[in-house]
Formats: structure tokens, C-alpha cells, sequence
């Protein structure tokens, strides 16, 4: 058994917190500038480079890239041999945004009651997703998730026989629908498989790869490249302003599923494409 | 496609003026709300009670702010995602609102009512919250500073950057600038 005390992980999460909503990732800011150079629509050009300015700003200033600060989603991948010591793991990382988002002057974006709607003022809870590893370490992967593109997911119980075709034709709707809605050019998380909730938590793994990295089988990799083209011909462009770039990536997960189903959840991430993990 | 500098209060002609594409640079007061202020003002109106700022020629930034650090006067500080307020829209152009500064799509009604009020809605660029608030001079909380960020905050902003996306004949650019780039 490996031991990790509560204060530890408490630390960590707190400037995982900070460092993620101050800095866009170097996968995101690359594609930024390779959008810009394959982009025809003047508006989308300065669009494009408005933001690369954004992230300059943002990481020198050492303020939030954007104000939506977002929901704290977390995946923690914990191997079976760690002992988390001084506290359960789940206030631990609770404890950690509460610190972070205060420390870092983010914004408090969560409310108790999703009907009464009054603000906890700490950004907690959090959102964690927990999977149980072999090994002793523990890995935290955070992505603060805005909710201008998280309000334009989607998810659909497809039939077997709608295939290959009727996901495309799902995730190319959901992404149109959007239109300029989440501040694109977006990323979009796809979910296949599963059960209706599997298939939404994989549309939300698949957000925390790099912006450039694919599937490992191959099949799906050509599904995302495919996918991809054809979303930038939608014409909706940087900010819905029209152009070429309206996604930088498009990422899927996938998982087996039942006889009689065929589960797809789309969900979008903005260009503010946050995710970091450390491992412990 | 213009580059025209305007200064508050926005008069009914100078949204005359202004057309979709427009890059515009807003210099002057501005008033924040998004969700919870446009629940609360419309309760406000409806108990026959007054708004918190004199709605007539002024402009509405949909932004819930973060937090400004010491020494800031705001935090990042980008627009929020627009239809939500959609709804209840129409009562505040028909007080007299002039402008609003969100980003995304209206709905037909929001539109409508911009076109027989004259009024303008801008695109601020999503999610270049800390670029946006550099523009910010002045920040000032108004009214409802129970709500926190979606308080109503009085801001004096200087050359703030902003798109005409829809303006007061209804011409939008989404749609315009779409068809050019859609590939059947
Ligand atoms: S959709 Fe993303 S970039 Fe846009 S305001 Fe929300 S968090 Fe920021």
C-alpha cells in the first residue's frame, strides 16, 4: 500500500485549478495558429488571432482565460495499492477547488438546488468520475467546463441499423444546431456506445486528449479525421462569423454496447479547451 | 465592413447608423446582467417597481464577471451565451433599451421587437475574457450584489470591441456570413 495524505492531493488539485483556467494548452494554441493560416474569412482571421492575444494576456497577467471558469470536472484514475490517509478523497478534491477557485480568483459558477439556484460561492461540488487502476499511483485529470458549449450537447439512442452514417449525420446536427453558441472553433467530444450514461462520459473523456492525437483504432481515427472536414465545411466559422475553422478537433471514445442499441453523446468544448493531470 | 467609434448614450440614431459587420468601438456606460438580473428585473417590473439604471438609450452586457484580483477593477470578463435571456427581452427593448452585448443567436421575437424598438445587438468574441477586460475602466455593482458574478454592475468601458451581428432592420450577420462559407 502506498500512502497519499489528503493534504497532498488537496494542494495539487488547488493549483490544478488555477493553472488550468490561466493557461491554454500548447495542443490549443498550436491549432490556433494553424487554423489561421487555412482560414479564408477575414472576420475568422482577426477572430483567431484575438484569441491567440486572449491566451498571451491571460497567461502573462496570470488571469482566467475566460470568465466562465467553469463546472470542476475531474477524472481520477487511483491505483488499487494507494491508501488515501487523513480524509476521503472526494472532500479532498472538493476541498481543493474550494481553495483554487477562492486563491485564483475564479469565478463561482455552481448553484445547490439546479431549481432554487442559489450560488454555494466556492465552485463546489465538483464533477469526478473515479476508476479504479492496478498500480500505486494516483492520476487527477482536470477540466474546468464552461457552459455556453456544455448547454449545446446533445446525446441520442441510435438504432444498429442507423450505423456509421446516422452518427455522423447526429454529430454534424448537434454541431450546426450550435452554430456560434459555444465560441467556437470547438472541440467536439464523442461518446459511442455503452449505455446512455457511459456513452455521455466518454463524449467527456475524449475532451481531455489533445487537440492533434486520435483514436488508437484505426476504424475511428478515420471516423474523427472524416468527421472533422466535414464539420468545417458547415461554413460556421470562428465565433459563428462564418469561415473555415469551426473545429479544431473532433475526439471519440468508444465502448461496447447492447444488441439493440447504439448510443451517441456529442459534447462540445469551446476553443477555451482546458485540461490538465498530474499524476501523484 | 466599418470601423465606427460610438460613444453612450446609444440614441436611436446612431443604431440608424450602424449595420451588420460593423466593427464598433464602444466607449461610455454599460450596465451588466444575464440570468438571474433579467428574472429579477422582470419581477421588478411586473410589482410596477423601477429597473435598477435607466434603461432608456443604454446598453446591456450579458457577463457574469470573475473576480477581480487586487489592483484589478475586473476580472476576465467575455460575454455569456445570449437566447438564454431571450425571453425576456422583448419587455426591456420596449422600455426603451437600445443595445445588447452577448454572443450567439436571438430568437424571432428578440429580433422583431429589435426591429420596431431600433435597437442593436453586438458580438463580443467569446471567451477572450481577459482581453475584453482591459477595456474596462470602472466597474461598479448597482444592484442585486446578492446574486455575486450575475449581479448588476455599472461599467464605464473605453473602446470596448464589439461585432453588429443583428441590427435594427434585422439583417444578421450569422446568416450572412454562413452562406458564404457552407460547402453543400
Ligand atoms: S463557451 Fe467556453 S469560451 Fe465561451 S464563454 Fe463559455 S467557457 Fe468561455
Amino acid at each position: 500500500m502506498r500512502k497519499i495524505h489528503v493534504n497532498t492531493i488537496i494542494k495539487k488539485i488547488k493549483n490544478m485549478c488555477i493553472k488550468g483556467n490561466y493557461n491554454l494548452g500548447v495542443d490549443v494554441i498550436e491549432s490556433f495558429k494553424k487554423a489561421k493560416e487555412k482560414e479564408e474569412s477575414p472576420i475568422g482571421k482577426d477572430i483567431l488571432d484575438k484569441l491567440l492575444l486572449n491566451a498571451k494576456i491571460a497567461k502573462e497577467n496570470e488571469v482566467p482565460i475566460c470568465q466562465d471558469t467553469g463546472m470542476a470536472v475531474f477524472f481520477i484514475e487511483i491505483g488499487q495499492e494507494v491508501y488515501i490517509e487523513g480524509g476521503t478523497l472526494t472532500d479532498a478534491i472538493n476541498e481543493g477547488v474550494r481553495q483554487g477557485y477562492k486563491e485564483g480568483y475564479l469565478r463561482k459558477s455552481v448553484v445547490k438546488d439546479p431549481l432554487f439556484r442559489e450560488n454555494t460561492n466556492d465552485n463546489t461540488p465538483a464533477i469526478i468520475h473515479y476508476d479504479l487502476v492496478e498500480g500505486d499511483k494516483l492520476k487527477i485529470y482536470f477540466a474546468p467546463k464552461g457552459f455556453g458549449s456544455e448547454n449545446m450537447s446533445a446525446l441520442k439512442m441510435l438504432k444498429p441499423s442507423d450505423g456509421i452514417n446516422g452518427v455522423k449525420e447526429f454529430v454534424l446536427d448537434v454541431v450546426e444546431k450550435a452554430g456560434p453558441n459555444p465560441c467556437p472553433p470547438i472541440v467536439v467530444g464523442v461518446g459511442i456506445g455503452g449505455t446512455m450514461e457511459k456513452a455521455a462520459i466518454l463524449a467527456k473523456k475524449a475532451l481531455l486528449r489533445d487537440i492533434g492525437t486520435f483514436n488508437k483504432k484505426e476504424h475511428i481515427k478515420n471516423l474523427e479525421t472524416e468527421l472533422l472536414e466535414e464539420i468545417n465545411k458547415l461554413g460556421v466559422g470562428p465565433q459563428g462569423l462564418g469561415g473555415r475553422t469551426t473545429a479544431l478537433a473532433v475526439n471519440i471514445e468508444t465502448y461496447p454496447t447492447h444488441i439493440a442499441g447504439l448510443p451517441v453523446a456529442v459534447n462540445i468544448n469551446c476553443h477555451a479547451s482546458r485540461h490538465l493531470m498530474v499524476e501523484l | 465592413m466599418k470601423n465606427i467609434e460610438i460613444t453612450t448614450p446609444l440614441t436611436e440614431s446612431i443604431v440608424e447608423k450602424l449595420n451588420a459587420g460593423d466593427k464598433v468601438y464602444i466607449t461610455g456606460t454599460i450596465y451588466t446582467a444575464r440570468d438571474a438580473a433579467h428574472k429579477k428585473m422582470i419581477e421588478t417590473l411586473h410589482n410596477g417597481e423601477e429597473l435598477p439604471f435607466d434603461i432608456k438609450d443604454s446598453i446591456i452586457y450579458y457577463v457574469g464577471p470573475c473576480p477581480p484580483k487586487p489592483g484589478q477593477i475586473i476580472g476576465s470578463c467575455g460575454p455569456t451565451t445570449s437566447y438564454r435571456m431571450d425571453d425576456l427581452t422583448p419587455p426591456l427593448l420596449e422600455l426603451g433599451l437600445r443595445g445588447m452585448i452577448g454572443k450567439g443567436k436571438r430568437n424571432q421575437k428578440v429580433i422583431d421587437s429589435m426591429i420596431k424598438n431600433k435597437a442593436v445587438y453586438f458580438a463580443a468574441i467569446g471567451g477572450a475574457g481577459a482581453l475584453i477586460s482591459d477595456c474596462v475602466k470602472s466597474s461598479e455593482v448597482i444592484a442585486y450584489e446578492e446574486l455575486g458574478t450575475e449581479a448588476v454592475r455599472k461599467l464605464c468601458v473605453e473602446k470596448l470591441p464589439v461585432i453588429v451581428v443583428i441590427d435594427s432592420k434585422g439583417n444578421n450577420l450569422y446568416d450572412i456570413e454562413n452562406k458564404k462559407y457552407k460547402i453543400k
